[in-house]
């Protein structure tokens, strides 16, 4: 006797096969979808939100098109998810985990369907990741000592990155402010102090990097443009009525000349106030929080440089390079630290009045001005340049890196096959596939920039069969190239990382033999 | 049916509504009944064991699992059916008690009730089923008992538990690391356990967990961990020897609990409350100075005004900090909870030896370490991990060997794993079935076979020859008259489970067998399922 509904209505359960063909589908789908973006010559996505303004995304990082992807294959989602924490995490190779991890499942069906269990597959996969990274160990190269050397090697990192990317033409351009802004950070992955300022207009390389700070904001009126030697007061404090926070409190008055009277006395706190902010002995005040006129005034009078309303991170960031602390009280001008630098003043980037902090005295911080001419190109730019800069200041910490171009899969498949050879049983079938999954990155780098990748690739495995060989794609000539020569180099930790999180997502995906998808919640219908 | 009678002869409705109503009765109901339960057993059936696969669910919100505990399989996949729900419920209370074999014990009442059929369709009386059904547990429980090992260990030697841990976390997808999270358990467990009473407090073991990095950077730390920042960026990021003021009171001018209001009507007033709100905040931070505190954990936020002033003052804060979380830092710190800032006082304060926030990746993600502090019971199990699942997955698997560990520290007996103790306890059945006359024989003899169910499940999801397998095993049991032969899954070569190291609780399987089979004498006993037809 047949039961009949074991679940809620609409809840749908996937068994076994059928299960497993789901997910395998659905994960190779989404690999398939982001796998022409990869390599230099990858092609990038529009993609176009559903919300109000239909507003319109062009892009080549993987993270931005799966995060903007509505997807309901839990497979698929699985993918999603290791790209963004790939994004998080190391910040570049977005794409690359998502299509080894596709390549790694579409290899697996195969061998599913030559009646190898799971689990089998699984052992061989594990076996074949752990030797593929320890074949990485061996070929990284460290130029930590080697101050000059390290420099170049992140220089070669930066290029990589963007070759790939839109700012491809002035990779150049870009690869030194990428180097230089991560170099100043001194060691700290903390992106926060690195401020992108986008401003449409003029070309992509009239883009700059500002050793001092620019905070996107205009100076009060009648207050001086230009101040040397600035002493700068960080603070977050009201600076409109600053109401009384004992709970409870209001003003209930019998007569028009008492209101006159209270108003009178808030004006005289605020004067207090805004005294006891100057007589700090400043000459630059900056708040989170608005000002009004009234103190603004008195600010002007005093010859005082004010701004409002500086959003938090921006005044995090200015404590941060002036060395002031953020103040919200203004009892003891003895104990609060002054932020300093030598130079305030207004500046015009095309048609928009920034205000320029130059001179500071801790060079953490610093702003990227990108240029560009169209806010779609901006918001890439942005986004590659944030891959950069993710790569650089891991790599400033890890400092070990490995050529590109396809060549670490290549050293990788070369370690993975020969373990195969190795290893008895049916788990040398998995580990063969898991080398031919590898094989297909430079395979696709190659297919996108419309070379014979058979014939590549079968060049590169050639060549890295020969002792010491630095072989990799050059996909610009379109040949097999040394790698060493080109510079072409990636961070060690972003292949670590690819390489675990696809063999992890693989892995799970694999593991799974059955889909209960419940009923889907209910929207009340809001119409 | 349900129509009946008054004395004077007119109809009455029992059930009302009858024809919207679906009704099963007698044997029809009994079937249905059973056919849902094994349906939800069967789903399990393939989790079972070390090279058991994973289930993927996706929840009404579109958020995906993927796991292999049957606990958080059952719960969720969204039941509809009653007897569903029932086994739902089993492997819950599996979990409560036990923490560990939420899967087996589905498994084991799936079988049962699958051997229950068989003989309801020869005619045997549900009742004497179910009265079978209880005397084999019963031989089964006590056989277990004969069969169990104890085993020593002391906080010297602490790997027979990291075995027994290894054991547990074999069939879940971290089996990876398997060795270096079972030591993480054992340790955890092993820092808060109170050996003398045998006791052990879950509560202190946070399981924390952040998704990026990889599982074999996952940790043990000795204090605690909040995902938390310092409440004003330039707050020194590392305190050492902090002395801690726990704090449930906010840094704002009190709120008295009964309405009232405060007048300004004239300037004065004005003047006065100004100065007394500055007062208060000055106070506030003050009486913290005061007795000696050099970090300062709130519950709630602060004003500006008393961040500035803490910062100030050279008084690291750190705000919004959970209830459950201050609890477990007022334990480990050894301070007390203060609700009020005139309570505050020197004795109160905890100490911890190092305080230090942490940076993660590129992202601005930032967690407060608290470490070394003055009591070292509660600990922190910090979870690394390629994806959210795979750290939810990782949780979800800690908590069991967690479990584990401390059944062993409460009870010290074990039995083999590998299906040895069903098997052994499955010949021990059979050849008690003998000795009694009557119908129940036939059901205890069943419940002999049921018990194979799970050594067979495993056999089958390994890749082996079920039945093959079993029969081998089971004759080699009989013959070398031993109880620690089971299934070899992993393909290792023996089937001597002492060899093998897999170990598991004793009272874990006992509880499994009698909840069981309390389950299955439950939905036997159901003769009449009334269930309103949809509307």
């Amino acid at each position: 006797m047949a039961i009949e509904n074991l679940f809620k209505d609409e809840a749908t359960e996937e068994k076994g096969e059928r299960a497993r063909m789901a997910s395998f589908i659905g994960a190779m789908a989404i690999a398939d979808l982001v796998k022409t973006t990869l390599g230099p010559k990858g092609m990038d996505k529009i993609l176009q939100s559903t919300g109000r303004g239909q507003s319109v995304t062009v892009t080549n990082d993987g993270a931005t098109i799966l995060k903007s992807l509505h997807i309901d294959n839990p497979a698929a989602k699985v993918l999603v998810d290791i790209s963004k924490v790939q994004d998080d995490e190391v910040g570049d190779g977005t794409t690359s985990v998502v299509v080894l991890a596709g390549e790694l499942l579409r290899e697996a069906e195969k061998l599913v369907n030559a009646k190898i269990h799971p689990m089998t597959i699984i052992a061989g996969y594990r076996m074949a990741s752990e030797c593929a990274r320890n074949a990485l160990l061996e070929k990284v190269i460290d130029n930590k000592l080697d101050a000059e050397k390290f420099k170049e090697d992140l220089m070669n990192i930066a290029r990589t990155t963007l070759s790939s990317k839109i700012l491809s033409q002035d990779k150049e351009h870009f690869a030194k402010l990428a180097v230089d802004a991560v170099m100043r950070l001194k060691g700290s992955t903390n992106l926060e102090s690195i401020q992108i300022i986008k401003k449409t207009g003029g070309a992509l390389t009239e883009s700059f990097l500002d050793e001092g700070f620019i905070l996107d904001k205009k100076i009060g009126v009648g207050q001086p443009k230009r101040i040397e030697n600035a002493k700068i007061l960080v603070a977050n404090t009201a600076m409109d009525t600053d109401k009384v926070k004992i709970y409870g409190a209001r003003v209930r008055v019998d007569s028009m000349a008492k209101v006159a009277e209270i108003e009178v006395a808030e004006k005289e706190k605020m004067r207090e106030k805004v005294q006891k902010i100057i007589g700090h002995g400043i000459n630059c005040f900056v708040n989170r929080q608005l000002i009004y006129n009234f103190p603004e005034e008195l600010f002007a009078d005093a010859g005082v440089l004010a701004i409002e309303h500086a959003d938090f991170d921006g005044i995090e960031r200015l404590g941060l390079v002036t060395g002031g602390e953020i103040a919200s009280t203004f009892d003891n001008p003895e104990s609060v630290k002054l932020g300093h630098c030598k130079l305030i003043e207004e500046i015009m980037i095309g048609e928009d009045k920034l205000i320029h902090f130059s001179g500071v005295a801790m060079g953490q911080a610093c702003t990227i001005v990108l240029r560009g001419a169209s806010p779609h190109m901006l918001d890439e730019a942005e986004r590659s340049l944030h891959d950069a800069l993710c790569v650089l200041s891991q790599t400033v910490n890890d400092s070990r890196v490995l050529y590109g171009g396809g060549y670490p899969e290549m050293v990788m498949a070369k370690a993975v096959d020969e373990l195969a050879k190795k290893t008895p049983g049916k788990r040398s079938h998995a580990i063969e596939a898991f080398s031919r999954a590898l094989v297909a990155i430079p395979t696709t780098i190659a297919d996108n920039a419309g070379l014979d990748s058979a014939e590549l690739v079968a060049q590169l495995r050639a060549e890295h069969h020969k002792e010491g060989s630095n072989a990799g794609i050059d996909v610009l000539t379109g040949s097999v190239g040394d790698m060493a020569k080109l510079g072409i180099s990636e961070a060690f930790k972003v292949k670590h990382a690819v390489l675990l999180s696809a063999t992890e997502a693989a892995e799970m995906i694999l593991r799974v033999d059955e889909i209960i998808t419940c009923a889907p919640r209910r929207r009340e219908d809001r119409m | 049916m349900a129509l009946a009678f008054d004395e004077y002869g007119r109809p009455f409705i029992i059930l009302r509504e009858q024809d919207q109503k679906t009704r099963l009765r007698g044997l029809d109901a009994q079937k249905a009944n059973i056919a849902a339960g094994k349906a939800v057993a069967r789903i399990l059936r393939t989790s079972l064991g070390p090279k058991g696969m994973d289930k993927m669910l996706q929840s009404p919100d579109g958020e995906v699992t993927i796991t292999n505990d049957g606990a958080t399989i059952l719960e969720q996949m969204d039941v509809d059916n009653q007897i569903g729900k029932l086994m739902v419920e089993l492997s819950r209370s599996q979990d409560y008690e036990i923490g560990d074999g939420t899967t087996g014990v589905v498994v084991m009442a799936g079988s049962l009730l699958e051997q229950a059929e068989k003989l309801l369709e020869r005619g045997i009386h549900p009742i004497r089923i179910a009265e079978g059904y209880e005397v084999a547990s019963r031989i089964a429980f006590e056989h277990l008992e004969q069969i169990a090992n104890k085993f020593e260990f002391s906080a010297a030697n602490v790997e027979p538990l990291i075995q027994t841990c290894m054991t547990t976390l074999s069939s879940k997808i971290v089996n990876r690391c398997k060795r270096s999270l079972a030591e993480i358990a054992v340790k955890a467990v092993l820092a808060v356990a109170d050996l003398e009473r045998r006791d052990v407090n879950l509560d202190l073991i946070k399981v924390e967990g952040k998704v990026g990095g990889k599982l074999e950077d996952t940790e043990l730390i000795y204090g605690i961990i909040v995902d938390k920042d310092m409440s004003h960026p330039q707050m020194p990021k590392q305190i050492v020897d902090a002395n801690i003021a726990i704090l449930t009171c906010p840094f704002e001018p009190p709120k008295p609990k009964t309405k009232h209001k405060v007048d300004i009507d004239t300037v004065e007033k004005f003047q006065t409350l100004r100065q007394q709100e500055q007062k208060y905040f000055d106070d506030m931070v003050q009486k913290c100075k005061d007795v000696g505190a050099t970090l300062v954990i709130c519950q709630w936020g602060f004003d500006d005004e008393a961040n500035h002033l803490l910062m100030n003052r050279d008084l690291p804060a750190i705000r919004w900090v959970g209830g459950v979380e201050l609890e477990l830092i007022a334990i480990a710190t050894g301070g007390r909870i203060v609700p009020r800032f005139q309570e505050l006082t020197t004795e109160k304060l905890g100490k911890a030896g190092l305080v230090r926030e942490k940076a993660f990746g590129t992202t601005k993600d930032r967690m407060i370490y608290i470490e070394h502090c003055a009591n070292s019971r509660a600990v922190t199990i910090f979870i690394r991990g390629g994806n959210k699942m795979m750290i939810e997955e990782t949780k979800r698997s800690i908590h069991d060997a967690l479990c584990v560990a401390r059944n062993l520290i409460r009870n010290k007996s074990i039995v083999y794993g590998g299906g040895s103790a069903e098997i052994s306890c499955s010949i021990a059945v059979e050849a008690a079935a003998d000795k009694y006359p009557g119908v129940e024989q036939y059901a205890i003899r069943a419940f002999a076979d049921a018990l194979d169910a799970i050594p067979m499940a495993l056999a089958e999801n390994s890749g082996l020859q079920p039945i093959e397998t079993l029969s081998a095993v089971k004759s080699q049991q009989i013959k070398e008259n031993n109880s620690y032969c089971g299934i070899d899954c992993n393909d290792v070569g023996t089937n001597d489970m002492r060899e093998q190291n897999v170990f598991e609780t004793l009272i874990g399987k006992q509880q499994q067998i009698l909840l069981a089979t309390q389950v299955v004498k439950m939905i036997l006993k159901i003769d009449d399922v009334i269930s309103p037809s949809d509307y």
